[in-house]
């Protein structure tokens, strides 16, 4: 099986998969870096978004080569002890109820306010549209990434 | 001195040396168990033989003070992680900041109850837990008082520190050797609500830190040394079992260790136990066992499995017709019946009858189903996400001719439940698979195995008649044609049952080999739909107000004469009372429609307003204000999450789901071709809590039925269209709105 040189989390790591693996199960199951999620496989529901040089991407439907020598952030590499502003955010408004597909919406949330830090409501509707809640926990999702740019301000 | 005080060390109250970090001695108090009153005689025990797995249902206390906290029942989001430990903490009067929750593990023994499901968390616990916390408080304090040689009742305690006459001071860890050697008092005395300190505050969710950085917390999270892959393939349709399959090119496939069959376990469980048969297919299913998920999902796509039809390939169309001719016809068991509604119809001056109709429904939960079994001759160790762990111990422990001592099962968090980790097929599944290739096993369901494999919410029909006489209901007359399962007891007891003289509730299914379950709050998620735009549309013939109508029938409502009644009228009136005004119901301009729902279902009232405005010549649902009486509150912050999540998934589902059938197969099987709500199409939801005494009621269910009713009476003020199918998105035609709206 060929070889990969990922950057994770600023950490050089090489791995040993077969080319067609996504980005997703190597995280997941070579990394061991579960906080990225497996929610559909196909790029639907945002459940396994992590940045790739900055830009959210799904790590469901990434191949190895198109990740190679460019720099990987996942849930766990997004700050060193939880205090990202988004995360503060979806901790002081409560946001999760089952939790499982936050991450997601962390990593989604986190690199459009990178790219927008002073967004209207509506574009954060939009940004987030394509993040699956099936908890249905949008109020505080949106809530929270109001907040969040406030305290990025 | 108490006397309930001993010095021998009983069953009840153990004690054991810890090695935790805080040092020191710990105890365990069998406090759930200790609730139950028990007869047994008191072996001396063996401090050094006692390990963890020996104590029950808990508080550990450590010297140094730290508390920790086991919530008993599986957490699925229903936030019962957080809220049944407050209760314990509350009883306890320690500060809950200072408290550590963990997860119980599944012990029949010594817990009740450990199900995630009906909305009954919270209920159930409700005594037990605050009597847990009290009993330990109790024995703290008395404990303190022997040492100062005073009478208990001359101290108090405040955050885990016993305070006396004197002002003297010592804290729970100070204390909590004695403690554990007195008798556990039968009976204790619980504080009152006005005195709570931690229930009705806001407490986040005891997992926040660990959703928001990641870390392990789901079954499909959950590894161990040596653990293998399974992924399944499984029948392609219902009714589809199979003959033969070529694995060749699979087992030449990078990482896969195994191709194995599967299938004899289970039938023999089915043989045994015929009331799982409408959960799990009975059919051969062919097994590949890789290194990795990816590795194991791959060689799956690679094997060529041959099958053949042995029951029927169903499909939507038929199961249309089937309902509806059930509907039409005389097989029916009738559920309740008062008066007599045929003489009622007869003498009615009008009549009003309508018919509702609803799809399969997939759970979807975001974390695929998912399971880790290890079998060995020790001990069968299970993992996982499981709604209900004691169920499956038993039916694992059956199958595979085990004792249930020797069945280890640990829940994980789950990523959604709604019913579908009920069933644990999945948790059978790998148990079969470990036990055939003797390795620890984790089997994964790709996101399509989830969909196409269900436990799906079958479809209803209903049809709703009501008879008018003089200008009052008169007669009512509902009846259910549903694939597979009729409706459970309780609700021909909800409204509105004993509000009209004549009435009668009907139901008949149809034997699908479908699999089908429960599905968040199950039957009430559409009944309350149907019968709720059932009576704004009465309303509307009578002309009458709608509000009035409803308050009406509920005014003859005398629960005290008819014990099956399951709702409280005047709790109901409230709730209507109060969603009529905070909804600014009859007062909004004339580009918002409302619609307005009451409804009860898992103990809890709630009446629901949905504000519809048209945007682009569309009608887009921009608001819904939710009243919920569920009695005290734990936790204010959780709750809310429950009833706005509850109240979208509603709005969702009405609109968007649908899963339909063609040859035995799903017709989506991924979230490309299955519409669930996204953060666009969420209203704002506002939600009000009714500030009462009563004990408490669930929360997980009973925002999400009205919220369909909600939004269907509001549409139908919006668009002139009543709906009688879900999803509303199926007939685009009558989501729009006429001319001169868009105008004017």
């Amino acid at each position: 099986m060929p070889t990969y040189q990922l950057k994770v989390n600023g950490t050089s790591k090489t791995v040993d998969v077969s080319e067609d693996t996504p980005v997703l199960w190597v995280l997941r199951d070579h990394m061991e870096l579960v906080g990225t999620k497996y929610g559909c496989g196909i790029g639907q529901c945002g459940a396994c978004t992590i940045h790739v040089d900055g830009t959210a991407m799904r790590s469901c439907s990434l191949t190895l080569s198109q990740v190679e020598g460019k720099s990987i952030t996942t849930i766990e590499g997004l700050s060193e002890d939880g205090s990202h502003p988004v995360q503060e955010a979806w901790k002081e408004v409560d946001v999760p109820q089952c939790g499982y597909c936050q991450a997601g919406q962390i990593m989604t949330a986190s690199a459009f306010l990178e790219s927008n830090p002073n967004p209207t409501e509506d574009e954060v509707k939009n940004a987030m549209h394509g993040n699956i809640c099936r908890c249905a926990s949008y109020t505080r999702i949106k809530t929270a990434v109001m907040k969040a740019a406030e305290n990025m301000e | 001195m108490s006397s309930n005080k001993t010095n021998a060390l009983s069953r009840r109250a153990f004690l054991r040396n810890s090695s935790l970090a805080g040092g020191g001695m710990i105890i365990g108090f069998n406090l759930l168990n200790s609730c139950k009153p028990k007869v047994v005689a008191e072996p001396t025990i063996d401090l050094a033989s006692l390990d963890y797995n020996d104590f029950n249902a808990f508080i550990k206390i450590a010297e140094n003070g730290a508390v920790t906290i086991f919530s008993p029942n599986p957490e699925i989001g229903q936030g019962v992680k957080t809220s049944m430990p407050m209760i314990i903490a509350e009883e306890l009067d320690v500060a809950w900041k200072d408290v550590y929750v963990e997860q119980g593990i599944l012990d029949t023994e010594n817990y009740t109850r450990q199900v995630a499901g009906g909305s009954q968390s919270i209920r159930h616990g409700w005594d037990a837990l605050r009597e847990t916390g009290a009993k330990a408080k109790h024995m703290l304090v008395s404990a303190a008082a022997a040492r100062w040689g005073v009478d208990p009742s001359e101290c108090s305690v405040s955050e885990g520190v016993i305070t006396n006459a004197a002002g003297e001071t010592l804290g729970y860890g100070d204390v909590v050797n004695e403690a554990a050697l007195l008798e556990v008092p039968e009976k204790v005395e619980l504080k009152k609500p006005r005195d709570y300190k931690i229930m009705g505050k806001n407490a986040g969710n005891v997992d926040i830190d660990k959703i928001t950085t990641g870390k392990p917390l789901f079954g499909l999270d959950y590894k161990t040394d040596g653990m293998v892959y399974a992924a399944v393939v499984r029948p392609p349709s219902f009714g589809h079992k199979l003959v033969s399959f070529d694995d060749s090119e699979a087992r030449n496939m990078p990482g896969v260790i195994d191709v194995v069959t599967i299938g004899e376990k289970v039938r023999s469980l089915l043989a045994e136990d015929p009331s799982f048969s409408s959960k799990i297919s009975s059919s051969d299913k062919v097994v590949v066992i890789a290194k990795t998920t990816w590795q194991a999902f791959k060689a799956k796509d690679a094997i060529k499995a041959t099958w053949e039809e042995e029951t029927p390939m169903e499909s939507t169309e038929q199961h249309n017709k089937i309902l509806t001719d059930l509907l039409d016809g005389s097989k029916f068991n009738t559920m309740r019946s008062d008066g007599n509604i045929k003489k009622a119809f007869a003498e009615a001056d009008q009549v009003l009858e309508r018919t509702y109709e609803s799809p399969f429904l997939p759970h979807n939960c975001m974390e695929p189903m998912n399971f880790y079994a290890n079998v060995t001759s020790e001990k069968v160790h299970l993992v996982g996400p499981i709604q209900t762990p004691a169920w499956k111990a038993g039916l694992v422990a059956k199958m595979l001719g085990r004792e249930e001592k020797d069945i280890l099962l640990e829940m994980t968090r789950m990523g959604g439940g709604f019913g579908r980790r009920l069933y644990g097929d999945f948790v059978i599944e790998a148990a079969e698979i470990s036990q055939t290739i003797n390795k620890p096993v984790k089997v994964v369901y790709t996101r399509e195995d989830d969909m196409e494999d269900g436990i799906y919410r079958m479809a209803i029909k209903y049809r709703i008649k009501a008879g008018i006489k003089d200008g009052k209901v008169t007669a009512y007359h509902l009846k259910e044609a549903a694939v597979n399962d009729n409706m459970y007891g309780l609700i021909p007891n909800f409204f509105p049952a004993g509000a009209i003289e004549n009435y009668q509730v009907d139901v008949a299914s149809y034997k699908s080999n479908i699999t089908t379950g429960a599905w968040r709050a199950p039957y009430t998620n559409f009944l309350a739909f149907a019968e709720q735009s059932f009576f704004d549309e009465l309303a509307e013939m009578m002309e009458v107000d709608k509000i009035q109508l409803r308050l009406d029938l509920l005014d003859k409502v005398k629960p005290e004469d008819d014990e099956r009644i399951q709702y409280s009228p005047d709790r109901m009136k409230e709730v209507i009372k109060m969603a009529v005004e905070k909804s600014g119901w009859g007062t909004k301009p004339s580009n918002v429609y409302q619609g307005f729902v009451n409804y009860y279902c898992h103990n809890t009232h709630v009446a629901e307003v949905a504000d519809v405005e048209i945007e682009n010549g569309s009608p887009v649902v921009k608001k819904i204000t939710c009243v919920v009486d569920c009695g005290i509150v734990v936790n204010p912050l959780g709750a809310m999450n429950q009833i706005e999540g509850g109240v979208i998934d509603g709005v969702g589902h009405s609109m968007f789901g649908e899963l339909a059938f063609e040859d035995g197969k799903p017709t989506a099987n991924n979230f490309d071709r299955y519409r669930l709500i996204r953060m666009k199409e969420a209203p704002v939801v506002e939600t009000y809590l009714m500030e009462n005494e009563y004990s408490p009621t669930g929360l997980g269910e009973p925002t999400l039925p009205p919220a369909g009713g909600a939004v269907a009476n509001a549409l139908k003020a919006a668009t002139g269209n009543r709906l009688y199918v879900q999803p509303f998105t199926k007939t685009p035609e009558l989501l729009k709105v006429p001319e001169k709206e868009i105008i004017g």
